[in-house]
């Protein structure tokens, strides 16, 4: 009961709007994730170090007076070049997808600290700095994290309509089909991959100014949250427009499944729940939204059913048998 | 047209596996040859199609084009020149695409894919014209997702597809087999029909006698990854099924065991 009475309702609706502004900019992060797991067809684990190196990249620059948004698409390059590293992992190599993932990420990890010039975490003051993006000015985060958002999806939308973009689609989709068509899939896999880690890596930018420093592992698990954005934004979005359902709106609902993640993340922290569990709560959250389709599918065919179903159906006919 | 050159093909050398698929693969097509493939289980119907559209690259001899050697392109390269329908209906095309973007990505076979938009207003028009050949309704359904539709339905997309742009050499891989009697009938006839109207060079592989007899005006029958008999022009508009067995054993000195074959 006191526990209960300790929890105070005025301190959940002072962190929300802090939790949309970080789940706005996350949510950006998982529109890259969704180029590759869902356009692509391609789990690329790179995510969770170019995330780091885009902050990185963003702080270093600030702090060498670079202005903020050169530094963002100085960061974005960089972020591209993880993701071609690991496509040609896998194209050239011939590296399975998640290994060159992998490999790419592990590697970030020492790039990332000679970035920071050996250090694990960089600080960035908005009151030095000039910042687009801020903790301490959570309104007007939210608009510009906003302004992002409609950005990108603008450019995602118009690219994957282009011939280009359409080529990735089907790569994605049917790599032998693609191969016959004379698409290049070596290529167009590295064009994907460079794409979206160029946008995790803004996000990681982003991020790095809205908490005001860069550090070492803030891209660890970065591949899961953005996996969460997009399933949790794709239930969502199936549930309220069904056939409605378009690319663009698609894209809107896996950033409002970034959003939706971090007011979970911040009711989870009001609960005064341990924010070291914090990780256990995204696996979980993650499990489940995953298994939501896969269960639902289940409800309206399962075996369990048609047992029963089959089992009604001898039962009457041995009775007008025994008639 | 085509020239295969004493073309060469082993899977897996070297290991308990070894697979000896092409075996000195001989054959010229005449430009507008519709062909017929026939033969038994590994006979090396289906591998002699792979080595043209370049799924690996072969062992030893040469593929030429209208007299260009395509034996070193890669296969998104040689796509250029040819069209190509699978035995699956599920590989021609992409399921979670529109029929219109299917279309539209088929189009542009063979040309640079620039960031220009992807399907006109005047390509959605061709698009419409060029179903109602198929006449499955399918001009309809423009925006529906290809996972939507039978596998008759897709092969049927994948044909159009494979000859939206103007194919140098069109590769049928058995491309009716997976359908029910009837569909594969209707898709058939489509063929026959694309192939006419379009004065196209063909090769198609089949494990249906009467077909290989009924379509096209030539036939080619393979044994152990050889050409083992060619017939063509008047002597093909006269075969029988009988004479293409009596002949298999002939030239094999083995008796035609493909009940497939046989009884189709």
């Amino acid at each position: 009961m006191s526990y209960i009475l300790s929890l105070n309702p005025e301190y959940l609706l002072k962190a929300l709007p802090g939790g949309i502004a970080q789940g706005l900019i996350w949510g950006i992060m998982a529109l890259g994730v969704y180029v590759t797991f869902r356009l692509l067809d391609f789990a690329d684990l790179t995510v969770d170090g170019s995330f780091a190196t885009g902050g990185a990249v963003t702080v270093m620059l600030v702090i060498a007076g670079v202005p903020v948004p050169v530094a963002l698409l100085i960061a974005i390059i960089a972020g591209m070049a993880a993701g071609i590293v690991t496509g040609l992992l896998h194209t050239a190599l011939g590296i399975p997808p998640i290994l060159s993932g992998i490999l790419t990420q592990i590697a970030l990890y020492s790039v990332n600290l000679h970035i920071m010039g050996m250090a694990a975490n960089q600080a960035l003051s908005v009151q030095k700095y000039d910042l687009i993006i801020s903790l301490m000015h959570v309104q007007k985060s939210i608009l510009v994290g906003c302004l992002f958002t409609v950005a990108i999806i603008i450019i995602l939308y118009w690219y994957f309509g282009t011939e280009l973009g359409s080529s990735i689609r089907a790569t994605g989709c049917n790599p032998a089909m693609s191969k016959a068509n004379g698409i290049n899939i070596n290529f167009t896999k590295v064009l994907a991959l460079a794409l979206s880690n160029g946008i995790v890596a803004l996000a990681g930018g982003l991020v790095a100014q809205y908490q005001g420093f860069a550090d070492i592992n803030m891209g660890r698990g970065a591949i899961v949250i953005g996996l969460a954005a997009v399933i949790i934004g794709e239930v969502f979005g199936d549930a309220l427009l069904r056939k409605h359902m378009n690319f663009a709106l698609r894209l809107a609902f896996v950033v409002l499944g970034g959003v939706i993640y971090y007011i979970v993340v911040v009711v989870v922290l009001w609960l005064k729940l341990n924010s070291n569990d914090l990780k256990l709560f995204t696996a979980i959250i993650v499990a489940i939204f995953l298994a939501v389709p896969y269960l639902q599918g289940k409800r309206k065919s399962s075996f369990a059913r048609t047992a029963k179903m089959s089992e009604a159906l001898v039962n009457s006919l041995n009775n007008k048998e025994v008639k | 047209m085509l020239k295969i050159i004493d073309v060469h093909k082993t899977f897996n050398p070297g290991t308990i596996n070894e697979k000896i698929a092409l075996n000195g693969v001989n054959l010229h097509l005449q430009e507008g040859d519709f062909c017929t493939i026939i033969g038994g289980n590994g006979a090396g119907k289906s591998t002699t199609l792979n080595a043209i559209a370049g799924v690996w690259p072969v062992d030893q001899g040469a593929i030429l084009l209208d007299n260009k050697n395509i034996t070193g392109l890669s296969e998104h390269k040689r796509a250029a020149y040819l069209g190509r329908v699978f035995q699956d209906p599920m590989t021609g095309t992409a399921a979670a695409m529109e029929i219109q973007e299917n279309l539209a990505l088929a189009a542009r076979r063979g040309k640079r894919r620039t960031l220009s938009w992807y399907i006109s207003k005047q390509e959605k028009e061709n698009f419409k014209e060029l179903l109602k050949i198929l006449d499955l309704g399918l001009e309809n359904r423009m925006t529906a997702k290809v996972g939507l539709l039978s596998g008759g339905q897709r092969q049927a997309l994948t044909l159009l597809m494979a000859t939206l742009q103007h194919p140098k050499l069109l590769l049928l891989d058995e491309h009716t087999a997976a359908l029910d009697p009837k569909t594969a009938e209707k898709v058939l006839r489509v063929t026959d029909q694309i192939i006419a109207e379009n004065h196209l060079t063909a090769l198609m592989v089949t494990h249906n006698m009467k077909d290989a007899i009924t379509h096209g005006n030539r036939l080619i029958m393979m044994h152990e990854g050889r050409v083992i008999l060619d017939i063509k022009g008047e002597e093909k508009t006269k075969l029988t099924v009988a004479d293409l067995m009596h002949q298999f054993e002939l030239v094999s000195g083995k008796e035609f065991t493909n009940d497939k074959a046989i009884l189709a």
